[in-house]
């Protein structure tokens, strides 16, 4: 049992846990994920591992309400338990001093670049932050972020906050300026993530992203969360989560993740029905 | 025993285990056989001669003294019977059911050469059945603590024999399970309607009591290396890891929606019941007509599993004949009684999908033997021009598994071969590292569960002597 020490809402619907994991916690670099399950009809979901607490024992992840899981799991509240965790899983990110890194983090994917951004900073990368999101309410960890950053830059969609459009046209900008980039890492929703690699293509800019796919044991053994990279079916929870943005089948990747949509809603209105009130209200504001 | 009751023993028909009718157990998972009853286990138990070389006891992986716990059920002395198992074999009831006995024990019985060989797996499915259903599970004496402290990675058959061996000599021993269940492929892989879960947990529980740490969400490799583990005061370890990633076979069309491994789709399945969906919360899509490729007893659990899932249609594509199959003759037996079809020396050459990416059939080419390979049997060739398509909505790829990199790639001293396998003595399951011992699938690639259990007895014996000794 793995409990849950603290909780905040970071945006509607979105939510950072930090969950008592000491081992997890001493071992984890940025870039790993953990794969949990809530209870004993539970699945097996992966999440990023967004931050992490040596001495306090703790794992900090941020999740978003999409489907059942997520939803029972951001109704947790503090001294609450989760009945399994594993990890660190997934290959670290590789992080030197490149130069000047962008990090771009697209909705919730922020909680993944934030780790990723401070590392690049303690190895003395010069860090150009562009952070976005649908809109102002959405936004997350903009103060952390800002503070690992050289740059920074934040987006909305409707332009409610920072510049309006998306976090692909501020990077295109800084390209089109001249800025020198040595590398783009990019995590968010995977058209954003795609749309990124296609901006950097041209320019010969090297582009990593991180996927995040439909897992089973996240250790190797199922094979569900395998991708086409560069034409070679490739492992995300072994290989992975990190790959070349420019080899991503992300067609591939999208076509995937939709695999049990049907299911997906069919769990979601039973667990709404058996709910109750209580979801449909908060269900009501989305 | 005098030539006149030989005689009369060998009179005895082999005694047959009733099972669910194929009709209705397509429907359910329940367990397909129903086991012997008490009378009948006697009259089986009568039908061995009591050898005084009894050569069945070499034809076990892990040398249970058989003829002695067979004369045990036919005395009516169940209990004693479980518990002479138990002195060589941890896990007696789940051997009894997924052992190959017919290329084991049964494959040398002296009986076997004039009549049917004493159904010496059936007789110990029921000895550790009885021990369990009536409450008389004993708990052998525990010496003292050696001092000693053994790290077994991999909650598998391999790992649970090397513990329960191990902790009977007074060592510490814990289990690192990756899953959130120990098992391994017992719980993960082989499904409820061949191994019913609640009998590992019986015999996981039996381990337990006798002082086995079992830790599960333990990624070792990940979590802790090692390296870590023999300085962080263990004294020895023990791989078994067991099967790691699944093989695809590298044709178009591979990642489309509703094209599985045999891994994923029995985890699903097994691990997580998605066959209770929407009760449990991981789904698997049951599909309308279901391809599952090779010839596997892993294949035949998933299209045997698949079967309950109620499609129209499942079909085993094996690109060989039916003689060159590796099941059991008994799983493609079964298969065929629930209705499973069979496409021989057939082997798919791409997958083809809709416009949503989602699978809907498979296209084929048919196959004919050549020259024997390698593996002596005879190399399927494709017939040109030969091409069929097969509408299909789920595919499950059955074709074996390769070496799961996350050990290795954090133990650098560890001599693996080509395939990524662990190399070890095969004497005593010792691998170029010292203190580090291994066996089990992966050592041997795909193999069974009672292989690995052999090897989980041997590296015991070794860890043992390594202990003991210190020398290596």
């Amino acid at each position: 049992m793995f409990e849950i020490t603290e909780k905040r809402e970071l945006a509607h619907l979105v939510k950072l846990l930090k969950i008592r994991a000491p081992r997890i916690a001493k071992k984890r670099k940025a870039g790993q994920f953990v794969v949990l399950r809530l209870n004993e009809h539970g699945e097996r979901i992966p999440l990023t591992i967004a931050d992490s607490d040596a001495e306090e024992g703790t794992i900090t992840i941020i999740v978003q309400e999409v489907g059942k899981t997520t939803a029972m799991l951001s109704s947790k509240r503090k001294g609450d338990t989760i009945l399994d965790v594993v990890g660190p899983l997934g290959k670290p990110t590789h992080i030197e001093n490149y130069g000047t890194a962008v990090c771009v983090g697209g909705g919730i994917g922020t909680a993944v670049t934030y780790p990723i951004g401070r590392a690049l900073k303690e190895a003395g990368c010069r860090v150009v932050s562009i952070i976005g999101s649908r809109t102002k309410d959405l936004l997350i960890l903009e103060d952390e972020m800002r503070s690992v950053s050289d740059e920074f830059f934040v987006t909305t969609d409707d332009g409610s906050y920072g510049h309006h459009g998306f976090v692909t046209n501020v990077l295109d900008a800084l390209i089109k300026e001249g800025m020198k980039i040595d590398i783009v890492l990019a995590v968010g929703p995977v058209p954003m993530m795609r749309a990124v690699s296609e901006v950097t293509r041209p320019h010969g800019i090297h582009t990593m992203v991180s996927l995040n796919p439909i897992m089973v044991d996240g250790t190797g053994m199922c094979g569900a969360c395998r991708v086409t990279i560069g034409g070679q079916t490739r492992f995300v929870c072994v290989d992975g989560p990190e790959f070349d943005g420019h080899e991503v089948d992300f067609d591939e990747l999208i076509r995937r993740n939709r695999s049990y949509l049907k299911e997906e809603r069919m769990a979601m209105e039973e667990f709404a029905y058996h709910e109750g009130p209580r979801c449909y209200e908060k269900r009501g504001g989305a | 025993m005098d030539p006149k009751e030989i005689k009369e023993r060998m009179k005895i028909p082999r005694q047959p285990m009733s099972e669910q009718d194929p009709a209705e157990r397509v429907k359910n998972f329940y367990e397909v056989p129903y086991g012997y009853t008490p009378e009948q286990a006697m009259e089986e138990a009568k039908r061995c001669i009591q050898c005084k070389k009894p050569i069945c006891v070499g034809g076990c992986p892990v040398n249970i003294d058989i003829p002695w716990f067979i004369r045990l059920i036919s005395e009516g002395k169940f209990v004693e019977a479980a518990r002479k198992l138990k002195e060589t074999n941890a896990l007696p009831a789940v051997c009894g059911r997924v052992c190959p006995q017919e290329d084991q024990c049964e494959k040398v019985c002296v009986i076997g050469k004039k009549a049917e060989p004493v159904s010496i797996g059936r007789l110990e499915r029921f000895a550790a059945d009885f021990e369990r259903e009536h409450g008389e599970v004993a708990i052998p004496d525990i010496p003292n603590w050696t001092g000693k402290k053994v790290a077994v990675i991999g909650g598998g058959p391999a790992g649970l024999t090397v513990a329960g061996d191990l902790v009977k000599k007074g060592h510490k021993v814990t289990v690192f399970e990756a899953l959130h269940m120990p098992g391994g492929v017992l719980v993960y892989g082989i499904p409820e309607f061949r191994l019913p879960k609640k009998i590992v947990a019986a015999e996981v529980d039996y381990l337990k009591r006798m002082g086995v740490e079992i830790e599960c969400n333990a990624v070792i490799g990940k979590l802790e290396t090692i390296d870590e583990l023999l300085s962080n005061g263990y004294d020895a370890v023990f791989i078994g890891t067991g099967a790691g990633l699944p093989y695809f076979m590298n044709i178009p069309g591979e990642n489309l929606v509703g094209v599985y491994s045999a891994n994923e789709y029995l985890t699903r399945v097994n691990l997580m019941k998605a066959y209770q969906f929407p009760q449990y919360d991981t789904p698997v899509i049951r599909g309308r007509r279901v391809v599952v490729v090779g010839g596997g007893n892993t294949a035949m659990d998933a299209a045997r599993t698949a079967l309950r899932l109620c499609p129209e249609e499942v079909t085993i594509v094996y690109r060989r004949s039916r003689e060159e199959m590796p099941a059991r003759i008994e799983e493609i037996h079964h298969g065929e009684e629930e209705g499973l079809k069979f496409q021989l020396l057939t082997n798919p050459v791409r997958f083809i999908g809709d416009d949503e990416g989602r699978l809907k059939a498979v296209e084929c080419i048919r196959m004919e033997l050549g020259e024997p390979d390698e593996s002596g049997r005879r190399r399927p060739v494709p017939v040109k021009g030969s091409e069929f398509t097969i509408d299909c909505d789920v595919a499950i790829i059955s074709i074996g598994n390769g070496a799961n990199p996350l050990i290795p790639q954090t133990t650098p001293e560890l001599r693996l071969n080509k395939w990524g396998n662990i190399i070890v003595d095969p004497d005593t399951g010792r691998t170029s590292k010292k203190g580090v011992f291994s066996g089990g699938d992966i050592v041997r690639g795909g193999a069974t569960v009672i292989l690995a259990m052999g090897d989980g007895r041997r590296a015991a014996n070794s860890i043992h002597e390594y202990l003991t000794t210190g020398e290596w």
